[in-house]
């Protein structure tokens, strides 16, 4: 039951908490692209990998007491923050759903701004590019955020971190 | 004169429910329009299933990506001479709005789910690949087809260009939502699209509407959120939604176990192996398709024959609302029993929440999740997001009504023979 649901509980598992929605979209994304096999289809938005699916089905987890969310203000917009209940410890224990160790990357991740993910899920959205291609698309589609070049190699160098884990 | 300026001698214009009529003056734009490749998506349902709920939902991805262009056309229309809008980019824009769904395969979404597909993947390979449409997109220069492709990917260096094909409020949803209202006959998914138009205005990056015109786009706003629980979420569309896509993972299944089809799936079979070329994917559209299922309604696998009966004739699976915390020992039960009489849960015990079908309703989001509607405010000309100017956006873009649903064939199960079995599934399904 609810397969894709509970791979994504699994990813809550492996976190303790997930501090913002854009960082969670990005970090799924980049497990995808680590082929963790969520099912979750992303599509690329204004600020990078997008998916709709995600946004949804996190809504679901939600109204279902499987996740908390708590909602915080800023100064000037909402934050939210997510983590699994007992309820959704209790979903995922009869759930025979399994996916591959994901704790090392996760906590990884879970260390890094927003941003920077954007910039991670970005460059590896365009991995069908050779890495000089990637670094002009990613610099011509993300012209407002001034990437610098040693923002492109430390995401360069936390892809390979990732892949190699 | 260069291949990108010609144009007809004449206008052309195709008759259009929605949009009365849409017109074709640029030569490039007409011959899009008769490659094979286009003219295919005549052969595709615009809401694939959802003609088995409502008779008239029969109009094509073709309809609509002529309905896109225009909105496209009239938007440039009314942008020319202002500040932020690039000319140049005229053509460009009326090409990706055209050619935006060309990707698109039959019953699109449970294709995709099953095989593993991507629509906008096939988009792309159609526009950059050895096709009809290629040819005449190089013809205008030797990056036009790339620069289209780049648009409808969202990877376009111009976002203001992207927006007009794909944003919160963009050509794309202003057609299918009217488009859909039209041929299913419901009465919401209406709002005032002419004066949508006549405030829009491009900034740097984006497309924002004038504080002036927030009553047009509240109601357009209500017809998205309408529109997806009355008509795209029907429980009787997603019914067919599921036994079609059972149907998909029967045949491949029965494919990897050597199963000798009486009918061979000679169409399927680089779907089976996950290795579609652009050529293999564009002789699939829904014809084909509904051909195959008529004949499979003769193969000896019972569960084939059976589900494409049901999905040929409209004898669709019942449902129940189902809470998947509250019932979840229910639904384990439920597992074993229809295994104990006979009845094979992996096809007929199916559960189907909201996100199986994405749509997205407007939410406001975090900063920086997904870039919002922008309303441009009186002579500070300061962007405010819309559901901060909006009482009526706010409280619908606040609520988050999600679904879960149990369908399940209930002939199957009237059928059974009166045992504790047959009982202990009425009552978990019916009490």
């Amino acid at each position: 039951m609810l397969p894709n649901h509970a791979k994504l509980m699994k990813f809550f598992s492996a976190s303790d908490e997930v501090v913002g929605r854009k960082k969670l979209q990005k970090m799924i994304y980049i497990l995808k692209k680590c082929d963790i096999p969520f099912e979750e289809k992303y599509e690329f938005h204004f600020y990078g990998p997008y998916s709709e699916e995600l946004t949804l089905r996190m809504e679901e987890l939600c109204n279902l007491g499987f996740i908390s969310e708590t909602k915080e203000k800023k100064s000037n917009y909402f934050q939210y923050r997510y983590k699994m209940t007992d309820q959704g410890e209790e979903f995922l224990n009869h759930s025979n759903v399994q996916i591959p160790a994901i704790d090392g990357m996760v906590a990884k991740m879970t260390d890094k701004s927003s941003r920077f993910l954007e910039l991670v899920s970005t460059m590896l959205y365009f991995d069908d590019l050779k890495r000089q291609e990637v670094e002009v698309k990613v610099q011509t589609v993300k012209n407002k955020q001034n990437y610098t070049d040693k923002d492109l190699q430390s995401a360069w160098a936390f892809i390979d971190e990732l892949k190699n884990a | 004169m260069p291949y990108k300026d010609e144009q007809l001698s004449e206008e052309k214009v195709f008759k259009d429910p929605v949009h009365r009529y849409i017109h074709v003056k640029d030569q490039v734009v007409w011959d899009l329009i008769g490659t094979p490749e286009f003219q295919r998506l005549r052969r595709i349902k615009q809401l694939g299933t959802s003609y088995l709920t409502f008779h008239g939902a029969e109009h094509s991805r073709f309809n609509h990506s002529l309905g896109v262009y225009e909105i496209v056309r009239r938007i440039i229309y009314n942008f020319d001479g202002r500040p932020h809008w690039n000319t140049d980019e005229r053509l460009l824009c009326l090409c990706a709005a055209l050619l935006h769904d060309l990707g698109h395969g039959p019953f699109s979404h449970s294709f995709e789910k099953v095989f593993k597909l991507d629509h906008e993947d096939f988009t792309k390979k159609i526009i950059l690949g050895d096709t009809h449409v290629n040819q005449i997109l190089s013809r205008v220069s030797d990056n036009f087809a790339q620069n289209v492709a780049d648009v409808i990917n969202k990877t376009y260096q111009d976002k203001l260009v992207v927006s007009l094909i794909s944003s919160q409020i963009d050509a794309d949803r202003m057609d299918y939502l009217q488009r859909d209202a039209y041929f299913t006959g419901v009465s919401y998914g209406h709002f005032d699209m002419e004066r949508i138009l006549r405030v829009m205005r491009p900034i740097e990056d984006q497309v924002v509407i004038k504080e002036t015109g927030m009553h047009a786009v509240e109601d357009y706003i209500m017809s998205r959120y309408q529109m997806y629980w009355q008509v795209y979420f029907h429980p009787v569309t997603r019914s067919a939604e599921v036994i079609l896509s059972k149907i998909l993972h029967r045949v491949k299944h029965l494919y990897e176990q050597n199963y000798k089809f009486r009918l061979k799936p000679t169409h399927f079979l680089s779907l089976f192996l996950g290795n579609a070329t652009v050529k293999d994917y564009l002789r699939l559209d829904e014809p084909v398709v509904l051909y195959y299922f008529q004949m499979w309604m003769d193969e000896q696998d019972e569960i084939l024959s059976d589900l494409c009966e049901r999905f040929s004739n409209r004898h669709l699976f019942k449902y129940i609302e189902f809470n998947p915390n509250q019932q979840m020992k229910e639904w384990m039960e439920l597992y074993s029993l229809f295994k104990a009489v006979g009845i094979n849960p992996e096809y007929y015990l199916v559960d189907d929440s909201s996100s199986d079908l994405p749509y997205d309703f407007y939410r406001p989001g975090e900063e920086e999740e997904r870039l919002p509607i922008h309303l441009l405010m009186p002579k500070s000309n300061e962007l405010r997001e819309l559901s901060r100017q909006s009482d009526i956006v706010e409280s619908i873009s606040g609520k988050k009504r999600t679904d879960h649903k149990l369908y399940f064939p209930q002939d199957f199960i009237e059928a059974l023979p009166e045992d504790n079995n047959k009982k202990r599934i009425f009552e978990i399904l019916f009490d």
